[in-house]
């Protein structure tokens, strides 16, 4: 049988903000345990929420950065169950009245090739609870409430995507997003961006959906789609051998590549929500949205689409240079040097990239910034230098500080087009070759090749081989 | 009250001033009062003589400068649900028997702020769940007219200590009567302010949309030199208003003449004893001698509909709020636990009182997947509704006028098997708090030596209407200066 794949993904993204959602404690990262822990973020009696406006502005933002409805309205809900790392024994979210409302989002396929709307059903603000740590306690467990009361959007998507990478190409493009709004830094190690993925498959053609499972707490791209396609294998295998895949959590170990049931159905918790009398709902009005939408940078999506209609690249190029904020910022920086944009593009993604890959670098470590790979290029475009000198310029700069012109001038490399000059040496190259002008001109037109290869030689690459080919042409052919 | 020391803060601040007697003699004399007579009465948990020695001291620095105000000096008591900076806050259970706070209430910091000298604090029912303060950890608080009769709760042990002369005022929470009841049972002066008028930080949660901080004073006067202080918006209660607060002393001594008074049919019904009755129509009578009008008006849901409601809302406010009570950060751990749900389990069921457990359990039900839409929503719409009623009848009238309890003061273990009659000892309060309204019982007589409480209940922020029209009637009579005689001070 054919069977068809279909996932929804909660992603939880953590708002940067300097203090926590409903406290004044500070959200940073890595510090000793509980030292950012205030009353109001232990839970002791008597103490009460206050929300911190800045998660709003951040949570207008991303619904603006997927045209969604932003709620005028929205309140906070007590999602309730007892947890040793959830201080108040409930968590405050939003059920029933979010603040993000219906979005979409464009994702990229087969490297920009193909595209695909994936609608966002809500997105709403929460809390995120401690941690607890089961090691070097024995038999007890440690509790560490700094990362209690830090502020999550938790974006919620619609059963949109039918693969894997449909599910990694749009995690990746929530990810590019948030990142161009700035309002999370994405930090998948910290754990600024995680994700759960209800995954289901069904018969093609079928209409109604499977049974679906989720896997819980995924943190990286690649261990995403991992867990999914481990998943959607073991429930075809459960489907064929006439099972039916029970509905549950799962935990996906990337360590045995396998996902493992954590809780069933049955088992499920009741959160009894109901809105948390400690808060006002939250009312935005339209001023706040257009205030909020002042400050909208260039979408991602809008980015790639100027990028091929304006700049003319291709839909490949455009893709990969809007991956990220930082790869388009430092395109565009290298494009204001250099004002050549396809001649740009190709040399950030082809030499750059692949330099930084080796390096395993990302674009913000290059060790070439925008204006010194511009000033490369540049020099490239005014015909001071062949594209080959242009290439070792560039690995030169890798390891130096220096800039092209300088490399140019002290390596005296600048491209030789003195007309004079170049027909001595092809003069030269055709008195020391009498055999292949012999040829060529009984009609082996491709012995050219060689004359020109001859003649670069001779200059050592700074030849400008078009002059070159005029010039051979030229006296070949008389 | 021996001829030395004035009864009221209002005297003791005029006498402070005058330098008749120093803070910290004022101070002494409470702190002895307390020692001789809580034993018996069992009204106050805490007694915090070295803390309040200090700030006399320091008040009578104050005094010395001419540095003061009308609170400087005055000994106060807190209930046990305000958080105190350094001294425990039980709550009056045993689950936070071992808790002290690292930061006080806003009210608590606001009075100390304002000069005042806390005593001690005060018993209370068990996370104020309960209406006869039997229901404490601490054990049960009693009433200082008869002994062998409850305070009233869940302030029991402020109102007690302030009809006892303990102290000349202390701090109380309203959920659904908390503060009113009491003080209608111990013949003192309680006022439950406006929802959002006080700040409810630092103030352990019961139900938090209905919670809210007042005060138990021997009179109206005295009520508003208090609210003076405590009122007022706080960035750290969200939920507290930002609404201009007036001068409550400034209008006390208005002409009531003109004012309209409603008085709700539902409030003299066959529970009503006949006693109280009476003396609740003579003291409307009494005002209507200062000039004010009469005027029957209804509130057909102000009785069981609301009952319905407020058990339903507060239960499972409550449900949520106790649930930080969990052994794991404050607060009582079990001995022993296998794994996390045996401590979970034996924590809450070893520190928890059945009452409070039946509300948990109430609550958790009424949140409940597929009961959430029959109880707490329906309970939301009929609270909608009880303000509405209010809203209507406040176009025509100023205040609300009626009994505060449909009894007096009944006896220990009379109701604790029967939690539905405990409740509807509440019945003519617990609607003010549905509606976030202001009310206000003063003392307005007796029956078999046992004093009757008149209800007073406000427009939203009206308050200053409240405090003005009690203290005229208590112009005109001295209920409210009626102290019982079996505690009368013999050693002060």
């Amino acid at each position: 049988m054919q069977w068809e794949t279909v996932i929804g993904l909660e992603i939880h993204v953590r708002l940067s903000t300097r203090s926590k959602i409903f406290s004044g404690a500070s959200t940073a990262y890595g510090t000793e345990p509980n030292t950012q822990a205030c009353a109001v973020d232990l839970g002791l009696p008597g103490v009460l929420p206050v929300a911190n406006e800045a998660v709003f502005r951040k949570a207008v933002k991303f619904g603006l950065g997927i045209h969604a409805e932003i709620s005028k309205r929205s309140v906070f809900d007590r999602k309730n169950y007892f947890y040793p790392d959830l201080p108040k024994g409930y968590q405050i979210s939003q059920l029933y009245l979010p603040i993000v409302g219906r979005g979409k989002l464009e994702i990229s396929l087969n490297n920009g090739e193909e595209s695909k709307i994936i609608g966002i059903t809500r997105a709403h603000l929460e809390e995120d609870a401690g941690k607890s740590l089961h090691e070097e306690f024995r038999s007890m467990s440690g509790i560490d409430l700094n990362r209690a009361g830090t502020p999550l959007l938790e974006i919620v998507s619609e059963p949109d995507m039918r693969s894997a990478e449909e599910a990694s190409a749009y995690m990746r493009a929530i990810h590019t997003l948030v990142r161009y709004l700035e309002i999370s830094d994405g930090n998948m190690q910290e754990g600024s961006f995680r994700c759960d993925a209800n995954v289901s498959v069904r018969p093609k053609g079928q209409v109604q959906f499977g049974t679906r499972t989720e896997i819980k707490n995924l943190n990286s791209f690649r261990f995403m789609e991992r867990a999914i396609n481990h998943e959607v294998g073991r429930q075809i295998d459960i489907l064929e051998n006439g099972s039916e895949v029970i509905q549950e959590t799962r935990l996906y170990d990337s360590d045995k590549d396998e996902t493992r049931s954590m809780r069933s159905k049955e088992d499920a918790n009741d959160y009894r929500y109901f809105p948390d009398p400690d808060l006002l709902p939250v009312i935005i009005d339209d001023d706040y949205i257009e205030a909020v939408r002042h400050t909208m940078p260039e979408l991602p999506n809008e980015k790639r689409r100027r990028f091929m209609q304006e700049l003319g690249l291709s839909r490949y190029d455009a893709t990969m240079l809007t991956g990220s904020k930082e790869m388009a910022k430092y395109y565009e920086e290298v494009l204001a040097e250099t004002r050549q944009a396809r001649l740009s593009a190709n040399w950030v993604i082809v030499e750059l990239i692949s330099a930084l890959n080796r390096e395993k670098l990302d674009i913000s470590q290059s060790p070439i910034d925008a204006k010194r790979l511009g000033g490369i290029i540049k020099r490239i475009a005014d015909n001071t230098i062949s594209g080959k000198i242009a290439k070792q310029i560039f690995e030169q700069m890798l390891t130096s500080k220096e800039d092209a012109d300088s490399i140019i001038e002290a390596k005296g490399l600048r491209q030789i087009t003195d007309t004079g000059a170049l027909e001595s040496m092809v003069d030269n190259i055709l008195a020391g070759n009498p055999k292949q002008v012999e040829q060529y001109r009984a009609g082996q037109k491709k012995v050219l090749g060689y004359f020109v290869g001859q003649v670069m030689k001779a200059s050592q690459g700074k030849a400008d081989p078009q002059q070159v080919n005029r010039i051979l042409r030229a006296r070949l052919e008389n | 009250m021996t001829e030395q020391y004035s009864e009221t803060i209002a005297g003791l601040s005029k006498d402070l001033r005058d330098k008749k007697y120093s803070a910290v003699e004022l101070t002494q004399y409470f702190l002895r009062r307390i020692a001789s007579s809580n034993k018996i009465l069992n009204a106050i948990i805490t007694t915090t003589q070295e803390q309040a020695l200090a700030a006399a001291n320091e008040a009578d620095q104050h005094i010395a400068a001419g540095d003061t105000n009308p609170l400087t000096g005055i000994p106060l008591l807190h209930k046990d649900i305000f958080c105190t900076d350094g001294i425990r806050t039980s709550c009056g259970s045993r689950m936070l028997d071992n808790f002290i706070a690292p930061y006080d209430a806003t009210v608590v910091a606001k009075l100390h702020g304002a000069g005042a000298v806390m005593l001690g604090k005060t018993n209370m029912d068990e996370f104020a769940m309960g209406s006869s303060n039997e229901n404490s950890y601490y054990g049960p608080v009693r009433n200082p007219w008869d002994i062998e009769r409850v305070p009233g709760g869940s302030s029991g042990g402020s109102a007690a200590a302030v009809a006892a002369r303990l102290a000349p005022a202390a701090t109380g929470s309203d959920t659904g009567g908390s503060i009113r009841q009491p003080a209608a049972l111990c013949g003192v002066t309680g006022l439950k302010p406006t929802y959002g008028r006080v700040s409810r930080y630092g103030m352990v949660a019961f139900a938090s949309s209905l919670d809210q901080a007042g005060t138990l004073t021997t009179d109206a006067r005295d009520a508003a030199l208090m609210l003076n202080v405590m009122a007022g918006p706080d960035h750290r209660d969200s939920t507290s208003i930002d609404h201009p607060v007036p001068d409550y002393s400034a209008t006390l001594d208005d002409d009531i003449s003109g004012l309209r008074i409603g008085i709700p049919k539902e409030s003299f019904d066959e529970e009503l004893d006949d006693s109280i009755a009476t003396q609740v129509n003579a003291a409307i009578k009494q005002l209507e001698a200062r000039g004010a009008s009469v005027k029957e008006i209804t509130l057909p849901n102000m009785k069981k509909a609301a009952v319905a409601a407020y058990y339903v809302v507060a239960s499972a406010e409550c449900s949520s709020n106790l649930s930080r009570m969990d052994g794991v950060r404050f607060g009582y751990r079990c001995e022993h636990p296998k794994d996390l749900a045996d401590m979970y389990a034996r924590s809450r069921g070893e520190a928890f009182s059945r009452e409070v457990k039946r509300r948990i359990m109430i609550g958790t039900y009424t949140l409940s997947a597929g009961f959430y839409d029959a109880y707490y929503l329906k309970a939301q719409k009929v609270r909608r509704v009880i303000a509405e009623d209010f809203r209507r009848a406040f176009s025509d009238i100023d205040v609300i006028a009626g009994p505060t309890t449909p009894e007096t003061a009944f006896k220990l273990k009379d109701k604790t098997d029967d939690p539905i009659r405990m409740y509807l000892s509440d019945i003519y309060t617990i609607a003010v708090n549905l509606a976030g309204l202001p009310g206000i019982s003063i003392p307005c007589g007796f029956s078999q030596g046992l004093p009757i409480g008149l209800h007073l209940i406000g427009n939203m922020f009206d308050e200053a209407r409240l405090l003005n029209v009690a203290h005229q009637y208590q112009q005109d009579t001295d209920w409210h200066r009626q102290i019982p005689e079996q505690i009368q001070p013999g050693d002060s």
